[in-house]
Order: C-alpha cells, then sequence, then structure tokens
C-alpha cells in the first residue's frame, strides 16, 4: 500500500480540481479537505455529497465549483446515494465495459453523525466501495450552529448554549472511526489539516482499498467556533497536540498513532482561541474544563491500549 | 393475444416483468405486501437469472436514495414499496422527479397507519400525486405486468425522463394468483432495449446534479418541471399504442364501459372497476343505463380523455378508496371536480369512500352506489356530496 | 447567467453544467485584509498553497506562488503559517 505515498508538501498534485467563487467562510477548513481528496485519488471520480455547508457553498445555482461529478440528494443519504452509485457502475462495467469511477461521500459531522448514521451504517454493513469522508466542524454549521452528536464537551451552541443553568453541550463526542470499525471496515482514520503529509497519504490509502473506508476530518470553523479565520491551521495544529484530536489510522486489523504526542500541550491553550468555549473560563465552569481533560485522557490511553495491541 | 398463459400472483408478474426488462439495478427493502417482489428479484439474481445489483438497503428512504444515484449513473432502475415505505421516502420522491431519474417503482397500495394496517386503501398512491412521478394503476394481474414492462419504456423515452409508479392493490392483486399471459423474452427486448441515459454520470463530461436555488431560479426549475409533466402525456399515450399493438390488449389512459349511452357512471382506480363494472353489466341486462369509468393513468392526469368518456353522462359517483381529511372532498373528486370545473356541460359529482384497509366493497355496495346516482339525476341536484359505503354505521 | 434567464433555457433536471461556474462569482470582494506577499523572502515551501482554502494562491512552475486577488477572502491563514512571514496582511485600500 505505499505506491503514491508522499513525504513532502511538494509531491501534492498541481491540478486543482474545486475551482474557487464558492461561499465557503474565510479560514474555514472544509476547502482544503476537498482539494487534497481531489489531488490523492487519482482517475475518475464521482461525489457525492450530503445537504451541508460543502454542499450549500459550492453549488448555489448557476454556480458550481466542481471540475468532477457531484451529486447532491438530501440531507441524511449520502451513503445511500453513493451506494447506489457504486453498485450503478459496477453492474454496467461488467455488462457493458463502462468504466467505474471511485465514489467518494462527503458529509458533514451532522449528515454523517446524527441522521446520516442509518444510511453510512448500511453502506459499510453492505461493503460497498467507496471512501466516505466526514468533515467534522464540531455542529450543524450550516443551518446555524445546533449541536450534534460530534460538538465536544462543553462546547457552546445554539441548542447546547453556555447558560446559567446548563454550561454548554453536557454529552461527549460520539467515535465515529469506532463505529466504523465495528462495520468491519478495512481502512478508517482520523485526518487533521495542520498535517496536510499525513492527509494526503491517508486518502491515498484509503482510495486504495476495495470496499468502505471512513476518514474523519477535523474542520475548523472560524465562524461557528467564534476564532479568527487566521488561526485556523494554528488551532488544528492545536487540537493534535493537546491530544484533543489524536491522529491515528485503522489498517486491516491494527490501530497505528500517526502523531505520538508525548508532551501534551495544556487543554486551555487550545479552548482560549475559541468563543465557543469562553465560558468554560468562568471559575463556577473550571470543572467542566476537568471533565474535558479527564476524557482526553481517557480515550488517549484507551487508544494507546489498541494501538499496543 | 400475444404470449404464454400462465398465472401468477401480482407480485410475482411484477418481479417478473422486472427480469424480463434485464434491469440493472434494485434497490429495495421488504414490507408487506410487496415483500414478494423483492424476494422474487433477489431469487433471480441469486440465481443468475438475472443479471443486476441487488442492493439490499437498510431502509425505504436509503432504498429511493440508492435509486436516484444508480439512475443518474445511467442504470435501469427498480424499486418497490407499500404505504409507509412510500411514506419514508417521500421527501426522496421529489427529488426523483426533480432530477429527472428513471426509476421505475411498484406501489403495493396499503393504507397508512394508524392504526397500522397492511391492506388495501389508495392513501400511498395519492400521497405521491403531486410529487411529480407518473402513475399507472392496474386492475389486474395481467396489466400489473403489462404496466410493469411499459413502465420503464414511458420513463426512459428522452421526451419523458420522468419516474413512474405502478400501483397494484395490496393483497387483492399482489396475492391473487390470476390467469394471464406473459411475453416471450425476445419480444420484451425488442420492446425494451437497454437504457440509453440522457446525461448520466460521467468524468469525461462533469456535471453538477441537485444544485442549491435560491430566489432567483427555483420557480423556473419547477415551471420547467411541470410542463415536462405535461409533455409525457404524448409519449404515454404512444407506449400504450405500440404495446397494445404488440401484446393484442388494449392499453388508453382511461378504460370505459357502456358509457355509450349510460346516464349515470361510476369513477374507479384498480381493482375494484372489476367488481363495479360486474355490477353494472347486471344492472345493464335491467334495463338501466350505467356506465363504469377506471383510469390507468392517474399522473398526468387525463384531463381530455376523462372529459371525452363523461359527455353525456348526468351523474358520477367518483370512488375513492382514501380520504383526505379536513378536504372538501377525497382526493380523486379533486382531481375530477377540479379538471371539470370550468365546462359548461359536466356531470353533477359525488364523492364514495370506501374500501378503507381492504374493506371489501361488495356487489351490494355498489348497487346501492348506483342507486345513489340515479336519485341524483332524478332530483337534478346533489344533496349528499360525499358517501361511506362499507361502514358499520 | 443571462444564457440562462428563463425556465426555457436551463439545463434538464436542474443540473449545472460547464462547470466550473463558480469562476464567475468572484470573491475577492469580501475581503477586508489584503495578504501581500513579499516575493524575495519567499522560501517556495508551499505551505500557504496548501492551506489557502479558495484556492486563492496559484503555485507557479517553480513552486514559487502567486495571490489571486479575484477570489481572496482575506482570511489571512497564508500569512499565519508561513514560517517566514513572507505576507503580511494589509487593510483593503492601504499600501503594503
Amino acid at each position: 500500500m505505499s505506491a503514491g505515498l508522499i513525504k513532502s508538501l511538494k509531491e501534492i498534485p498541481k491540478e486543482e480540481l474545486l475551482a474557487p467563487g464558492h461561499r465557503l467562510c474565510a479560514g474555514c477548513g472544509i476547502p482544503q479537505l476537498v482539494r487534497m481528496v481531489l489531488k490523492a485519488v487519482k482517475g475518475p471520480k464521482v461525489i457525492v455529497n450530503a445537504t451541508g455547508c460543502l454542499e450549500v457553498a459550492t453549488t448555489i445555482f448557476p454556480y458550481s465549483s466542481w471540475r468532477v461529478p457531484w451529486v447532491h440528494n438530501a440531507f441524511e443519504n449520502a451513503a445511500s446515494t453513493a451506494s447506489g452509485i457504486e453498485a450503478a457502475f459496477a453492474i454496467l462495467e461488467k455488462k457493458r465495459g463502462i468504466k467505474k469511477p471511485k465514489v467518494i461521500a462527503f458529509g458533514g459531522d451532522g449528515g454523517t453523525f446524527d441522521i446520516g448514521l442509518q444510511a453510512l451504517s448500511g453502506a459499510l454493513e453492505r461493503g460497498h466501495d467507496m471512501i466516505y469522508i466526514c468533515y467534522d466542524n464540531e455542529a450543524y454549521m450550516n443551518t446555524g450552529i445546533q449541536r450534534s452528536s460530534a460538538t465536544p464537551l462543553g462546547a457552546a451552541t445554539t441548542t447546547s448554549p453556555a447558560g446559567r443553568v446548563i454550561p454548554g453541550k453536557q454529552e461527549r463526542k460520539k467515535d465515529l472511526i469506532g463505529i466504523a470499525i465495528a462495520h468491519g471496515v478495512k481502512y478508517a482514520a482520523t485526518m487533521n489539516p495542520a498535517y496536510p503529509v499525513d492527509m494526503y497519504n491517508k486518502i491515498v490509502k484509503a482510495a486504495s482499498v476495495r470496499g468502505p473506508t471512513v476518514l474523519h476530518y477535523f474542520s475548523p470553523c472560524p465562524t461557528g467556533w467564534r476564532a479568527d479565520p487566521a488561526k485556523s491551521i494554528t488551532i488544528a495544529r492545536l487540537a493534535v497536540q493537546t491530544r484533543i484530536w489524536p491522529l491515528y489510522e485503522y489498517e486491516n486489523g491494527k490501530y497505528k498513532i500517526n502523531v505520538m504526542v508525548k508532551k501534551p500541550k495544556p487543554v486551555e491553550e487550545y479552548l482560549k482561541l475559541q468563543g465557543r468555549f469562553k465560558h468554560l473560563f468562568k471559575p463556577e465552569n473550571k470543572w467542566l474544563i476537568e471533565e474535558i481533560k479527564r476524557e482526553v485522557e481517557e480515550r488517549w490511553n484507551q487508544l494507546l491500549k489498541l494501538a499496543s495491541m | 393475444m400475444r404470449g404464454k398463459r400462465v398465472g401468477m400472483r401480482g407480485n410475482a408478474a411484477v418481479a417478473y416483468a422486472v427480469k424480463q426488462a434485464e434491469v440493472d439495478v434494485i434497490a429495495a427493502y421488504p414490507i408487506t405486501p410487496q415483500t414478494i417482489i423483492v424476494e422474487v428479484l433477489s431469487e433471480y439474481v441469486n440465481n443468475g437469472e438475472l443479471n443486476a445489483a441487488f442492493i439490499p438497503v437498510e431502509s425505504e428512504h436509503s432504498a429511493l436514495s440508492a435509486c436516484v444515484g444508480a439512475s443518474l449513473a445511467g442504470a435501469r432502475v427498480f424499486t418497490a414499496t407499500a404505504s409507509q415505505g412510500l411514506a419514508l421516502m417521500y421527501e426522496i420522491l421529489w427529488i426523483a422527479s426533480a432530477l429527472r431519474t428513471t426509476i421505475v417503482m411498484a406501489l403495493a397500495n396499503r393504507a397508512l397507519s394508524a392504526p397500522i394496517n397492511i391492506h388495501c386503501s389508495h392513501d400511498d398512491a395519492y400521497a405521491a400525486r403531486d410529487t411529480g412521478w407518473i402513475q399507472f394503476f392496474a386492475e389486474n394481474v395481467q396489466e400489473a405486468y403489462d404496466l410493469t414492462l411499459q413502465a420503464f419504456k414511458v420513463s426512459e423515452d428522452k421526451r419523458v425522463l420522468l419516474p413512474s409508479i405502478i400501483n397494484l392493490d395490496g393483497f387483492i392483486l399482489t396475492h391473487s394468483l390470476e390467469g394471464l399471459y406473459v411475453l416471450d423474452d425476445k419480444d420484451v427486448r425488442d420492446f425494451l432495449p437497454p437504457k440509453e441515459p440522457v446525461q448520466p454520470i460521467d468524468p469525461d463530461n462533469p456535471i453538477t446534479y441537485g444544485p442549491l436555488d435560491l430566489q432567483d431560479y427555483y420557480i423556473e426549475h419547477k415551471r420547467q418541471q411541470a410542463e415536462a409533466m405535461k409533455n409525457s402525456y404524448g409519449p404515454i399515450k404512444e407506449v400504450f399504442a405500440e404495446y397494445s399493438e404488440l401484446a393484442g390488449r388494449k392499453y388508453a389512459p382511461v378504460k370505459t364501459y357502456g358509457i355509450e349511452d349510460a346516464e349515470v357512471a361510476a369513477l374507479v382506480l384498480g381493482s375494484s372497476a372489476g367488481t363495479v363494472r360486474y355490477v353494472a353489466r347486471k344492472l345493464r341486462k335491467q334495463g338501466k343505463k350505467v356506465g363504469v369509468i377506471s383510469l390507468t393513468l392517474y399522473r398526468p392526469f387525463p384531463i381530455d380523455e376523462l372529459k371525452k368518456a363523461l359527455k353525456g353522462i348526468k351523474v358520477l359517483a367518483v370512488m375513492d378508496r382514501s380520504y383526505s381529511f379536513g378536504s372538501p372532498a377525497a382526493q380523486l373528486f379533486m382531481d375530477v371536480a377540479a379538471a371539470l370545473y370550468n365546462d359548461k356541460e359536466k356531470p353533477l359529482l359525488f364523492n364514495v369512500v370506501y374500501g378503507l384497509g381492504g374493506r371489501d366493497l361488495k356487489p351490494e355496495h355498489v348497487v346501492y352506489i348506483f342507486e345513489k346516482a340515479e336519485e341524483v339525476a332524478r332530483v337534478g341536484e346533489v344533496r349528499e356530496s360525499q358517501i361511506w359505503v362499507g361502514v358499520r354505521d | 447567467m443571462s444564457k440562462w434567464r428563463t425556465w426555457r433555457d436551463l439545463p434538464l433536471g436542474c443540473v449545472i453544467t460547464g462547470v466550473p461556474t463558480s469562476l464567475e462569482y468572484k470573491t475577492g470582494n469580501w475581503r477586508a485584509l489584503r495578504p501581500v506577499l513579499d516575493k524575495d523572502k519567499c522560501i517556495s515551501c508551499l505551505m500557504c498553497w496548501v492551506h489557502c482554502p479558495e484556492p486563492a494562491i496559484k503555485r507557479l512552475e517553480d513552486d514559487k506562488v502567486e495571490i489571486d486577488y479575484d477570489y481572496c477572502k482575506g482570511c489571512g491563514i497564508c500569512a499565519e503559517v508561513c514560517p517566514v512571514k513572507a505576507i503580511t496582511m494589509v487593510m483593503e485600500g492601504e499600501q503594503a
């Protein structure tokens, strides 16, 4: 599986298949993902996109930013629409020799973790040959920053506001990679824009698998996280360096931590750059920061255990 | 009559037609009373009798979503559902027609919950009536078979490019064993060559399917879609004519019996047409001038053909196997009334609600309906605009 | 898009053809801050090119870069990630 992997930014292909002129926010983490995916997956491809930031901002009629075939159906069915496309091309290739493009599905955390989870589960179980990529900006951003099951503990959103009685989201983030692995996928990985070479290589690996793969991308959202757009990559890097967003991959039964964070940066450094965590710094909410730290350590240790097996 | 004489249940006949049509992709979720269609098709595929991709989706919503994807990829696509399943895939129905997919769906008409009921009502057929799908109604197993084949040809016609539904009454047709003629594989292949997709997914010719419209384009897109539905009428009649020629069985948007001299008539959809015609025949022998009209094509609504059939009819009993709570009338009545309203010459109309949840339409009910119609004709006005038959009152 | 004005002009099935048509929508007028590149300081590391969202940074033949002001939204990521601080963000309308 080492064919096509790179070691430096210079090896990233030049061709841009996502055109500018889209309406994604300044500093948005999504287009960097899309650009990378379209470069790392070679050959003919078709994109299936769930309703959400990426879909809306890149295809406001009559403007489209996509230089590849691109399908939008509805919010919760990116995975099932992709299943239909994949199965159709597989049979048309058999029956009439039509070349099968690689099927790539994009969904936000809303369209993946919540409303789209059933469709994803079905697609993974049936073993369709597709790459499912979740761009996780940690809330339903397109509709105005409502919480999702991917919103991290303590974050303020419009439906988990930092109130006097309940200070932000009290539930933990769902484990998407764990869910994917439970379905028996051969490859799954987390990705982060601050680690572009790692990201590129993971996409290449996922694309080389015949079957379903799941990639989970940390997508900074300056608008929803109330952060400085210029600091998107800084925040992304801190997410990894505080162990909040571990960079790891699961390949044929083995877990591998790609960025071993020996001395994690304090979680506060990550939190203080984002307005959605501002309320945590009030003295009465300090306990929630401790909860967050506990959860981060718990997940990290769990991951270490899995990676050592 | 062309073809081999066989005995099949409605579900099996539809599945057989789908096999002969050599579909490429089937994505369907089982629901009573359609399950057997799905089961027979997966048997065909697993036995190598049908070279198709069978996607065992995890819900009806995913079924239609997968069908949309497959149709855009250029495949000939089939699905089937009923009642709750149609309700679950409802949002995708609108998307499937707006994206101009050519999906063919068999709809085993079943009542909508609650209470949950697995028997025949036309709730699900009516639920789809605004969504932009072409809709056929089968009266018997022969028609279910024939209409399935014709539906593929209609949907994939380059002047149409709209998905279609074949309605067949749940249990009454899906599970009834009837005699029918099935065409030879070769005849079907000649009638229905492989799909020639229009603007399919093609990396060499990238297209963006399913964009977002703001206020500046949506209504234009819908106007275009409305025109497409209207324009499908001509090609549908052409396919009917071509198939009638091939099979030796006549197909037309509207079926009539006894209307040449009828003064009163009943309008009905689906298998009940058989019962109504049976009673009408008996009444005509007694000298009563009654007629029966049934629709093989429901969407696009065959306004012109219906008006032609209604010439000279004084009273029409519009029979609905469903109910629209809070509406002025049940669904088919509203279609008919809207079609006729502005005409100077039109029959008096009254609505009959019958058969909900599989309640049997008995001959004595039909006699009662015709009696009511004659009473309206005698009095010259409609005093009871809506009656329910077969209800324990 | 004057060529698709009336319902009769629209492509079939609400698709968008002739992609990518978003190139006609110049998002450059979004920005309040403008990135200014000092070409002499640039070491061709490509960090700005990789991280630019739009993308509004062109990668040239020799791995030098060029900012596309037609689409640059002024997010400031390029200035932030540049390891040699070759890019500075300046208020639109002001000189560098």
